[in-house]
């Protein structure tokens, strides 16, 4: 899953290696909450970030990097499918649970 | 039920040790996560969509009161205080860290338990009847038998890298609560025309993107040559099965490409070297120390009596306690499907009060159900009521066993890393839809099962009514599937037509209900009518009112 | 590059692996199942040790008789997750009687090793940097076994038994 999609933004998203939890891009680090993510907004960007989150994965820090389709919605940032927006919000069923419980803000 | 001896003790720490290892190697950078994926996986340990997931093995389904305490213990203290009951009679968590596997597993050995091949391309958890050394017309107990599995299966150093995961189930009883005709492999308990006892082996069934029914490999086969049998089943799959293509690697494809005669050929070769080799075979004396492992519990001398109750505990009843083979005694089914719940999970404080259920009115022992329910295998009768009023304050007493709000959802979109669609929110709308106990009743048994992808963990191709979750262009989307059965008149469903939308599902399942209310004989239940009067009326109604396709907006 | 273990340490390989048009060198040499049947009776005539190296999809019993001329067969793993080795080095030990060496190649995990051990693996092709403490400690993680296999490791059924008497 690791290859750009042809157009529009996107962001990069990987798994912690230690934790498991979900992770967000952003200027050559990692946060936890997909609203705090860098949005990669052309392909070129998008390779050069993808590239250097390998470091992390060498460094055995984060598990499978991959890039993921955005846009805009009414004036927020959401993913295009429907698969990353409950990664990044937890499951639907159980809202008490995951990132839309107690979103952080911590880089990693 | 089995206890450890020192060398199953040995067994288990030994190999959370061998994993603890693997994790420092992990950690270090020594293994990379190509290399230790087999590893994690062959230790039940998945990554998903929000964090890691460790399934934990349930040895035909059965706990004791300790090992149920511990399993609270673990979701409270490694996980966020929930388990989910699953399809092959497990239980799985779904927020444990990597770092902190290795400590969980060796509080899973403390009380005789492992997650060892729970995953990954290799036996799986043995799976039985739920109801078993209970149930009122069993031929024999399949759990000692299904005990022998697990132990010769226990890293197989010939079966550890399969083409794909293989599944096997035990029967003992013409009644198949353990979907036998769907596995990799079943053996039935059964006997001959003299009257002897031995094992029928049938191979080749399974779900996900193709289904089958299994066929019969050997309609009888003697006991002590059944592990001969079994392991020539699996030598023919792991030889000769294709590895090139991922979609065609089940045992079923195999059986199914060059027939199974010709399978059957292959195997009674295999089993006639292998019987003859002799260090397979079963001895009497084994058979028969495992047995007694699983010997019935002293049942109390008492009359055959339900004792009377309120309306809700006469409802529960109807449903949830079926007959026990001993009189005074019950089995009692305890659903875990309250209407709007998620379907399969249990709170640590659910299992701490259902551990001290089983050991106040239970001797001690639970069943999980490959449906998703817990099962309190003996009860004395005359506990019904108290038992119902204590699951009751638990939110444990929705009287709905085998009624169309008791179903089955695999984690789907919610949790998996590999689905397609959301399903436990499709079966919570359904399960509302159809909250009214009266209209349940009316309807009877329905099985309604629902997969978030191919993969069919949610067994839909199993169900009464199936519904799998499919992506449209990046949109959740439904399709329905009627007339499949896990029983022992094993089929599979019907696909009814174009999918459906999420919003749409529930009401499609309703107009197809209806039709079978319009339309049945005295005593038909909706499988039965379906398939009397066939596809076509329900496919009618279910799509009177048409399918909006959502634009993604 | 790589490094034989053979009887527990790093060896020396004695065995030179020929492609299928190449020239064959003197001395023990290795060589492809579709060499060998073109080639049988040369290679056999040669008097010094020839080895076959199968693929995962080649049973050993396409060997036919010829197993008990051959001093080596060598197992490939294309892919660790592709097992069907484990079946033909058991296969070799058992029904083929074959008691020379079965030598695992290609793409293997170290925790593959004490299943390759106990199936009639007696020889590995590893990476230079394998370490021989991690092929010791591979055979030694898990001390008892619950079936019997082409090493003959008593199970613990039998060690049950025995605990008997």
């Amino acid at each position: 899953m690791a290859h750009p999609a042809a157009t529009g933004p996107q962001m990069l998203t990987a798994n912690c290696l230690r934790q498991g939890d979900v992770l967000y891009w952003k200027a050559g680090g990692w946060v936890r909450d997909f609203a705090q993510g860098e949005i990669l907004s052309d392909p070129a960007t998008a390779t050069a970030a993808l590239d250097a989150a390998q470091k992390f994965v060498t460094d055995n820090r984060v598990v499978a990097p991959y890039l993921f389709e955005v846009r805009e919605q009414n004036g927020k940032i959401r993913p295009v499918k429907e698969r990353e927006i409950v990664r990044a919000a937890g499951p639907s069923i159980r809202t008490d649970l995951g990132k839309q419980a107690a979103p952080e803000t911590k880089h990693v | 039920m089995y206890r450890y001896d020192e060398f199953d003790a040995q067994f288990v720490a030994e190999r959370v040790a061998q994993f603890r290892g693997q994790v420092a190697r992990r950690l270090s950078g020594e293994l990379t996560e190509d290399q230790f994926k087999p590893l994690r996986l062959m230790n039940g340990l998945y990554l998903q969509l929000h964090a890691y997931m460790l399934r934990v093995a349930v040895p035909y389904g059965t706990l004791s009161s300790k090992q149920m305490r511990m399993l609270a213990h673990i979701a409270r203290k490694y996980d966020k205080g929930y388990g989910h009951f699953t399809t092959r009679q497990n239980i799985q968590y779904n927020w444990p860290k990597l770092v902190d596997v290795p400590d969980l597993l060796d509080d899973l050995a403390s009380v005789e338990m492992h997650a060892i091949q729970t995953s990954g391309n290799c036996v799986r958890n043995v799976t039985a009847d739920h109801f078993a050394g209970a149930a009122k017309d069993e031929i024999e107990d399949p759990r000692p038998l299904a005990e022998i599995i697990r132990q010769w299966s226990s890293l197989h150093p010939e079966f550890v890298f399969l083409a794909r995961k293989f599944k096997i189930a035990v029967g003992g009883d013409k009644t198949d609560r353990a979907a036998l005709q769907w596995h990799d492999m079943a053996v039935e308990i059964v006997r001959n025309a003299q009257g002897s006892i031995g094992y029928k082996v049938i191979a080749g069934g399974g779900m996900g993107r193709i289904p089958y029914i299994a066929h019969v490999m050997k309609e009888f086969v003697e006991r002590e040559d059944i592990l001969a049998y079994l392991e020539a089943v699996l030598r023919v799959y792991n030889q000769d099965s294709r590895r090139d293509n991922i979609h065609k690697q089940r045992i079923k494809i195999l059986i199914n490409t060059i027939g199974p005669e010709e399978f059957r050929r292959r195997a009674q070769r295999e089993f006639d070297e292998i019987k003859e080799n002799g260090s397979l075979q079963l001895p009497p004396e084994e058979l028969a120390r495992i047995t007694a492992y699983f010997a019935p519990p002293e049942f109390e001398k008492l009359p055959d009596e339900m004792p009377k109750g309120d309306e809700a505990f006469a409802n529960w009843v109807k449903t949830n306690v079926h007959a026990h083979r001993a009189p005074g005694y019950a089995i009692a089914t305890i659903t875990l499907k309250s209407i709007g719940a998620v379907p399969g999970d249990a709170s640590a404080d659910q299992m701490d009060a259902l551990a001290d259920l089983m050991d106040r009115y239970g001797l001690g022992e639970i069943r999980v159900s490959h449906e998703q329910n817990l099962v309190l295998p003996h009860v004395r009768q005359k506990d019904l009521p108290a038992i119902h009023a204590r699951l009751g304050a638990l939110d444990l007493a929705t009287p709905n066993a085998g009624l169309i709000t008791d179903i089955i959802a695999c984690p789907g979109l919610d949790y998996c890393d590999l689905a397609n669609a959301r399903s436990i929110p499709i079966a919570q709308d359904i399960a509302r839809k159809f909250a009214d106990l009266d209209r349940q009743h009316e309807i009877g048994e329905l099985k309604i099962k629902i997969s978030g992808c191919i993969n069919a963990c949610g067994h839909h191709h199993a169900g009464h009514i199936g519904i799998l979750g499919v992506d449209k262009k990046g949109v959740e989307f439904y399709q329905l599937q009627l007339g499949g059965s896990g029983a022992e008149d094993a089929s599979i469903g019907d696909i009814l037509g174009p999918a459906f939308g999420e919003h749409e599902i529930a009401d499609a399942v309703e107009r197809v209900v209806d039709v079978y209310l319009q339309e049945r004989a005295p005593g038909e239940r909706f499988l039965d009518t379906y398939r009397r009067v066939g596809l076509a009326m329900f496919k009618t109604a279910a799509y009177e009112k048409p399918i909006f396709e959502k634009t993604v907006a | 590059m790589s490094k034989l273990i053979k009887g527990g340490v790093f060896a020396a390989d004695a065995y030179a692996q020929s492609g299928d048009d190449a020239a064959l060198p003197d001395g023990p040499v290795l060589v492809s199942l579709a060499r060998f049947e073109k080639e049988r009776d040369a290679l056999l005539a040669r008097n010094t040790p020839v080895g076959v190296l199968l693929q995962s999809d080649q049973s050993p019993e396409k060997l036919g008789e010829d197993v008990t001329r051959l001093s080596l067969i060598a197992l490939d793993f294309p892919k660790f997750r592709d097992g069907r080795a484990f079946s033909w080095a058991r296969m070799l030990r058992t029904r083929l009687g074959f008691k020379g060496e079965i030598r695992a190649v290609g793409d293997f995990l170290y925790d593959q090793i004490n299943y390759q051990h106990r199936v009639g693996f007696d020889a590995w092709v590893v990476p230079d940097s394998f370490r021989l403490e991690d092929f010791s400690r591979a055979l030694g993680e898990m001390t008892n076994v619950y079936q019997p296999s082409a090493d003959g490791k008593k199970t613990i059924r039998e060690l049950r038994a025995g605990l008997k008497h």
